[in-house]
């Protein structure tokens, strides 16, 4: 049997390319990887098992032919927030149950002209809505080193799946922090790009000034090549940035002595579990071994951001989800009686509670009398929190810090009180205010729970944040550990 | 920062969201906490600052060329629609 | 003077006769089938986003430019949410508090020729919304996405309008400039351009405005007109039974000549406006203005200037032959082959050919009668070949057959008769024939010349020279 699921991705498209094994062996021992853990951890809402043996046997005859892509013959799986196009999106959400998108997301056409291969669509928080993935429709993602415990959200399907070594990569999207968490909760690498990096064309929408598609990954090197595939300037999306996408791959072996690095001061306050603390500094300690120069900096503003987050993001999402109307597809209720009827209860059946109780709070700060007090203050507090940023990246190349409070927690523990929840994103969603690229790479464990260290970065430092995450993982293992029976 | 049921009533109307009599009182718990939470906003000396509606400072819309790109594929789009009849998507009476 | 003055602001919305959509490629044409020109951007389907066309914003700068406004440099889209099935997302893209043009004015001619400038507030860019079918669906209603997403303009006037026939005079003109700019076709049947009027009374000599009434979606001059009056004397009556008007939205009923109130569209909406994250500030710099400025035609009020002084004709003229670019072009060609006649063509095209183009309800584009025919046919008539009267009947048989003039006049024989000696004949042959009239006139009975000259057109079948046979006739029954 077969080590493959050992193997990073990097070695895996480099074994293929040099014809060691072939994509339809690597697919096939992936899918059964798939179907044995799935009771276990419900990483996975679709599995496209013969579309992806379809499209392992054109890789194959691609490497054979030596017309091979970066990516060709590389199993890889989308978070069910990108529309792909003949196979269900449902976004985690009963409103999108029966879903067939027309259409494939840029990321998913980019991945696929890669010569990637799809192996199906996973789990995660409806509509993107949670840092937990417990809200799906589809049930709750369980974390492979903890299955009484939460992968993190809302990209825990992704994160899940790659833990556990189901796929060497994942895409996920991340808003708040929903590759980051997801990924320092697993025990795996995960970023988010610089906004406008990634086209967010066939992403489907949760708060548009915040959302981004990025890569879950064992490592930095891996999360490297997909995301050179990945990137680059859209026409159909007016947010995408049109510069050129550097070679990451090549970029990773840049020296990091000198690297300066700020530590949050707002990050390491009371709120840090004083385990995670402990790693967060032996951490910092390696990159000191590097050559790094540490120094404290501080983001007055920063405790804001989550306050901000809860105002911008439902807002921006219930206008997002206004679509959702039972009308041209979706969830219909049954029999409506008149318009209004077909309206509240095919989004009162077809959503969850959380993402409702989004959609209200986002209606309400929006509304007359209330739009200046909180939708626009929250866009001026933003500019500060942007401004501290922009200052601290005046003195400093990276921040570094924690990318989570606490270790993962326990299925259901969160679930009664939104507040306790929202403060999970409390390192990460700042990163998404600014627009800022950021990685979670793990660090170390807390009984035997991983622990995520977070590097973010001023706009398009991609190529900077990689190549420090690949310091630290040629001179630790932390990337290499996969959770008990998974191994 | 408490809503009342009535703002818990007509916010969920606006949105168009039917919620169960023994839903009216979770959100209305849930969304009174979360409007306190965000209310810390207030602490914030922002008289001078402009609001920030995209996190990439300085970029402007790109303008496309007017050119038709797109085919009728009506079938491939309908088919995912609840109701449809002669090329047209259906919904209860609508009168104005 | 009455006890009321009426207050009228207008919205016009006019579709910008662009190819592709606002926001997608899809196509903007009139009349496909239901559904087959609107892609997963006009659908609103998950994860699609809006881009914006550039010759959208040219039409609206070119617009702006037009009324003298204020191009902003840099405009702002914002989502104006509400939920209704002819509106995909569940949201319109427009602009609000940074429209793309600010401040500007129009002037329109009242009835007594005193110019009035109209204010407006601003025009701005927006997506139009789908259409909602009612007919031959029983319980259901059937929704048509063609329309979601075409570009439209919408211009908002300042509350400057005194009575349903300035509006009318408004946006007649408002009509007739985005015809000239080419960026409307203003085909009101088909709804590229429609209004929504916002009308309230007050005491004369008030200065608090009324409470106002939003009349929507008129799409005719004729309506516009009657909905503004039945609602002025509408709010009149309420307010003199000691009532008050109350502010909403009503649609008229050409049928019964009446507003009503319309049901609950509009009820209890915040449209909760806030900028479109999907869409980034449209910056346009000087460069972009120029080049739009350059391809300004010359405006209605400037050519109607240029043709009062250049071809000697009234304002009131020249304001009919150029209130459409069409009409003009058409003038301005009869006069280059005819140069010595200005207003004889004017009289022509403003009587005649208009009249002709009415009765089929044709455009001056319609290449019924080329202006060089037309031109032929005045020529005829100032070389004196035929007659004036004779004229209209040759510009009939030019226009129902298509021939030229100098064809009509050969095949009926309608050359004018010039000749002395022959007019002189029938002179004579009138005269021998009629000895009684012939003394009465001799006697004094001076009426009786019109007699006379009746008599030989007659015999002449209309075709003696007036001129000659008024100087002849009076010669020879002088004695």
């Amino acid at each position: 049997m077969s080590d493959w699921h050992t193997s990073t991705l990097t070695q895996l498209a480099a074994g293929l390319r040099a014809r060691k094994f072939s994509s339809a062996e690597l697919v096939r021992a992936y899918l059964q990887r798939i179907d044995a853990s799935q009771a276990a951890l419900n990483a996975f809402i679709s599995v496209t098992r013969e579309q992806a043996l379809s499209d392992a046997a054109v890789a194959d005859r691609a490497l054979a032919a030596g017309a091979a892509g970066a990516l060709t013959g590389v199993p890889i799986a989308h978070k069910d927030i990108f529309c792909t196009q003949g196979v269900r999106t449902t976004c985690g959400s009963r409103m999108l149950d029966n879903f067939v998108s027309p259409y494939d997301a840029t990321v998913v056409a980019k991945l696929k002209g890669a010569g990637a291969v799809m192996l199906g669509k996973t789990n995660m928080d409806e509509f993107a809505m949670g840092s937990s993935s417990e809200t799906s429709f589809y049930g709750p993602v369980r974390n492979p080193w903890n299955p009484q415990l939460v992968p993190g959200g809302s990209s825990g399907g992704s994160a899940a799946a790659v833990a556990a070594r189901l796929v060497p990569a994942a895409t996920a999207t991340d808003t708040g922090g929903s590759i980051r968490q997801p990924a320092a909760l697993c025990g795996i690498t995960g970023l988010k790009p610089t906004y406008g990096r990634v086209s967010r064309f066939g992403m489907i929408a949760f708060a548009s000034s915040l959302d981004q598609g990025g890569v879950l990954t064992a490592t930095a090197a891996d999360a490297a090549l997909v995301l050179r595939e990945m990137a680059g300037f859209d026409a159909n999306d007016s947010t995408s940035v049109d510069t050129p996408v550097p070679d990451y791959v090549a970029a990773l072996e840049q020296p990091l002595a000198g690297l300066k690095v700020g530590l949050l001061k707002e990050f390491f306050d009371k709120g840090l579990d004083a385990h995670n603390e402990r790693r967060i500094r032996e951490a910092l300690k390696v990159y000191e071994g590097l050559g790094a120069k540490l120094s404290e900096v501080s983001l007055p503003n920063l405790p804001l951001s989550v306050p901000v987050y809860y105002v911008v993001a439902p807002a921006e999402c219930s206008s997002n989800l206004a679509r959702y109307d039972g009308v041209r597809f979706g969830y219909r209720c049954e029999k409506p009686r008149d318009l209004t009827d077909l309206y509240r209860r095919s989004r009162g059946e077809g959503f969850g509670a959380e993402v409702k109780r989004r959609i209200m709070t986002g209606t309400y700060v929006l509304s007359a009398g209330y739009y200046d007090a909180y939708y626009l203050k929250a866009q001026r507090v933003r500019q500060l929190i942007n401004e501290d940023f922009r200052r601290a990246f005046g003195s400093v190349d990276v921040l570094m810090g924690p990318t989570t409070p606490t270790p993962a927690f326990a299925i259901g523990a969160k679930t009664s009180d939104p507040i306790t929840m929202y403060l999970n994103d409390i390192y990460t969603i700042g990163a998404n205010l600014a627009g800022l690229p950021a990685v979670s790479i793990p660090c170390g464990f807390v009984q035997q729970l991983p622990v995520g260290l977070q590097i973010v970065g001023p706009h398009f430092s991609e190529a900077r944040l990689l190549s420090a995450a690949h310091a630290f993982q040629r001179v630790t293992d932390w990337h290499t550990r996969v959770p008990p029976g998974y191994a | 920062m408490a809503l009342t049921r009535e703002q818990i009533a007509s916010i969920a109307a606006l949105a168009r969201l039917d919620l169960t009599a023994s839903e009216f009182p979770v959100y209305q718990d849930s969304l009174s906490r979360i409007i306190e939470f965000v209310s810390a906003l207030d602490r914030a000396h922002t008289a001078d600052v402009a609001p920030m509606s995209h996190p990439l400072p300085g970029l402007s819309q790109r303008l496309r060329p007017d050119v038709v790109t797109e085919q009728d594929r009506r079938e491939h789009y309908q088919a995912n629609a609840p109701q449809v009849a002669a090329g047209l998507y259906l919904v209860p009476k609508v009168i104005e | 003077m009455s006890a009321w003055e009426t207050v009228i602001g207008l919205e016009i919305h006019a579709q910008l006769a662009t190819r592709s959509k606002i926001f997608s490629g899809s196509a903007t044409a009139y009349g496909a089938a239901p559904n087959t020109q609107a892609n997963l951007v006009d659908l609103g389907y998950p994860g699609v986003l809006p881009v914006l066309n550039a010759e959208a914003v040219r039409m609206a700068v070119k617009l702006g430019l037009a009324i003298n406004a204020r191009i902003a440099a840099q405009s702002v889209f914002a989502r104006k949410n509400y939920f209704y099935p002819d509106l995909p997302k569940g949201y319109q893209i427009s602009q609000y508090e940074q429209p793309i043009v600010a401040a500007g004015a129009l002037d329109i001619v009242l009835d007594d020729g005193e110019v009035k400038r109209i204010g407006i507030t601003r025009a701005h860019l927006e997506e139009d919304a789908g259409k909602s079918l009612h007919e031959g669906l029983p319980g259901v209603t059937g929704i048509d996405l063609n329309r979601a997403g075409t570009p439209l303009v919408e211009i908002v006037s300042e509350p400057h309008l005194r009575s349903a026939k300035e509006a009318v005079a408004y946006m007649k003109k408002v009509h007739t400039l985005v015809r000239y700019l080419e960026i409307c076709d203003g085909n009101m049947q088909e709804g590229s351009f429609r209004c929504d009027a916002n009308v309230s009374v007050r005491r004369s000599g008030a200065h608090q405005l009324g409470t106002r009434a939003e009349i929507k979606n008129l799409n005719s001059f004729r309506f516009v007109e009657r909905a503004i009056n039945y609602e002025v004397a509408r709010q009149i009556d309420i307010l003199e039974s000691g009532g008050q008007v109350v502010q909403e939205t009503r649609l008229y009923d050409p049928d019964r000549g009446e507003t009503r109130s319309m049901r609950s569209k509009e009820e209890a909406n915040d449209y909760r406006y806030f900028p479109d994250p999907d869409l980034l500030p449209v910056v346009l710099d000087e460069a972009f203005i120029g080049a739009v400025r350059a391809t300004l035609p010359e405006l209605p009020d400037q050519k109607a200037a240029r043709f009062a002084s250049q071809y000697g004709l009234s304002a009131y003229d020249a304001g009919v032959l150029t209130a459409s670019h069409e009409l003009a072009a058409y003038y301005e060609e009869v006069v280059r082959e005819l140069p010595q006649e200005p207003k004889l063509a004017a009289n022509w095209i403003m009587g005649e050919f208009a009249a002709a183009l009415n009765k089929e309800n044709l455009e001056v584009g319609s290449g019924k009668l080329p202006p060089g025919r037309l031109a032929g046919l005045l020529r005829r008539i100032c070389d004196q070949t035929i007659s004036g009267k004779l004229a209209k009947e040759v510009f009939e048989a030019m226009w129902s057959g298509g021939a030229s003039a100098d064809a009509v006049i050969e095949a009926q024989g309608l050359r004018q008769i010039t000749d002395t000696a022959a007019i002189e004949r029938m002179i004579d042959e009138v005269m021998a024939r009629n000895p009684a009239q012939l003394a009465e006139y001799r006697a004094g009975k001076d009426k009786l010349f019109g007699f006379f000259v009746g008599q030989v057109m007659k015999a002449t079948a209309g075709k003696a020279n007036p001129a000659q046979l008024n100087e002849l006739l009076r010669r020879k029954l002088g004695g």
